[in-house]
């Protein structure tokens, strides 16, 4: 198997605001792993959870059943938020939280 | 194309399907996947013989419809295998989805293709319907007169995909019947030659590559996918510098020489026929029979069909007082079929543009004879003389 003869693949990044279709690897090709991360689907939500860090009794329910590992926690694995650019507002977290006021969904306003 | 061979060629006669399943023996893909029903053809059951012969290595997948063969071969190929398959009409329309897909993916495979005609009603013989319907799907597509152009376009097709301009699928189109299942004298290169020929294969990305982890087909949503459509009709632009490439080259090791289309007898031709695929041959003795009597008819061959080489074939036609589509498909627009319509469209800017009709002919393998062809020159001969056409599309062989 040979090195990839693209140049720019293995220093290929999310391209640039000014990069052209000459730029982008061939046929949709992701020449990284490890990088869906970088590919932000926050912006599908229409309502957003806010998490109530003083309410909270850390049950960690919202972490197990977040679908899309949006539930952001600390080295302790306590939950200290939620990652907005991942998060599409499906308010699973707050259907879930047993604590009244702990996970609560508002209206969207990007 | 002339009858050229180098004196290392081994002369063999062979049907359209014998001569590419022997090509597709030579070339040893990595990766081959059929589906064996009709309409199949007999391509990949010769093939699958020289798998139980051991005369491959190829690994031969058989897979449960012609929708999965070629997600095979696109899975191979994404995992960095040199990959074909085979099919025919409501095969190839089987494929369709994923057909599209291994273009956008810019995956190099090679696909002999016999045209046989789309059902309904049902019929099994040969018009271009099936690939005609796949014009936009971003393949190439190589158009062979005979057996012999069949076997050197498979070869050739291995590394126009492959090239890295390029990186495109082949069709390779053969007539159904008329040549896929007759026997046809032609000259074939020693395993040897044809191994130095298409080399090994190098892909752009491996799948099988970890060192280089990929992501084949991620979503590519309003932020990309047009960037991407851009670069892919790039590579069908490109491939028109890279088919001549190829030719080139092929023609040093067989002594055959093809270009995007065969010019025969124009040169102060008055009418002028333009056919694709097996039509030719028979095109060619009517033009050597009309033109023993004193008139001016000739033939343009069309090989390359995509990319459709338009600068050359506005060079070859400019002048030329008339000059008759002959489409085997019928694309239902109310206006002429798909060869008329792309053809029309290439010379409208051309100075002395030459008048131009449509003959739409031969569906479901519907005869084509001498006599026919004949009326179609004479009927633009008088085009050309008049200064306009009678009749912009005609149902040729059809009953009226």
């Amino acid at each position: 198997m040979s090195d990839c003869r693209d140049e720019g693949c293995q220093r290929w990044q999310t391209p640039a605001p000014d990069a052209t279709w000459r730029d982008v690897p061939r046929g949709g090709v992701i020449p990284r792993g490890g990088n869906a991360a970088e590919y932000q689907t926050g912006d599908w939500r229409s309502a957003r959870p806010i998490h109530d860090a003083d309410l909270c009794i850390q049950c960690r329910l919202c972490w197990v059943y977040c679908p899309d590992s949006s539930i952001l926690t600390n080295e302790e694995g306590e939950v200290i938020g939620i990652d907005y650019d991942h998060c599409k507002g499906c308010g699973i977290c707050a259907a879930e939280c047993p604590k009244e006021g702990a996970m609560t969904m508002i209206a969207e306003e990007f | 194309m002339s009858l050229a061979a180098k004196s290392n060629e081994i002369r063999m006669a062979l049907t359209g399907n014998e001569s590419v399943a022997y090509a597709m023996k030579q070339i040893n893909p990595d990766v081959v996947a059929a589906y064996p029903i009709t309409p199949q053809t007999e391509i990949v059951q010769i093939f699958s013989s020289y798998v139980a012969d051991g005369d491959v290595d190829t690994v031969f997948e058989r897979v449960e419809s012609e929708h999965s063969a070629m997600s095979a071969v696109v899975g191979a190929a994404a995992a960095g295998a040199r990959s074909m398959t085979a099919t025919s009409a409501n095969g190839l329309a089987l494929m369709w989805e994923v057909v599209y897909i291994a273009a956008s993916n810019r995956l190099p495979i090679v696909m002999p293709v016999v045209n046989r005609a789309l059902s309904g009603p049902i019929n099994i013989h040969c018009d271009h319907s099936d690939t005609m319907g796949a014009r936009d799907s971003g393949w190439i597509q190589l158009y062979s007169e005979n057996a012999q152009e069949a076997y050197d376009n498979t070869l050739q097709a291995v590394r126009i995909a492959e090239h890295p301009d390029v990186e495109l699928p082949v069709m390779v189109c053969q007539d159904g019947f008329i040549i896929s299942h007759a026997l046809d004298n032609l000259y074939t290169l020693d395993d040897a030659a044809v191994q130095a020929f298409v080399g090994q294969n190098n892909p752009r990305y491996s799948l099988l590559d970890v060192d280089h982890p990929t992501t084949f087909g991620p979503l590519d949503l309003q932020d990309w996918y047009f960037e991407h459509k851009r670069q892919q009709a790039e590579g069908m632009k490109n491939a028109l510098d890279v088919i001549p490439e190829i030719a080139k080259e092929y023609e040093g090791i067989s002594g055959r020489d093809y270009g995007f289309f065969e010019e025969y007898r124009t040169d102060d031709a008055e009418a002028v026929m333009m056919v694709l695929g097996s039509t030719a041959g028979t095109a060619k003795d009517v033009v050597d029979a009309m033109r023993s009597e004193g008139k001016r008819v000739g033939l343009v061959k069309l090989r390359v069909f995509r990319p459709l080489p338009v600068a050359h074939l506005v060079r070859a036609l400019r002048g030329k007082p008339a000059l008759a589509i002959m489409d085997r498909a019928e694309s239902f627009a109310a206006s002429g079929g798909p060869l008329y319509k792309e053809i029309r469209s290439a010379l409208y800017d051309c100075e002395q543009a030459p008048m131009v009709s449509n003959y739409i002919y031969g569906l479901g393998g519907r005869d084509i004879r001498p006599e026919d062809l004949r009326q179609v020159f004479e009927d633009n001969l008088r085009a050309a003389a008049a200064g306009h056409i009678e009749k912009p599309v005609t149902y040729l062989g059809v009953r009226e």
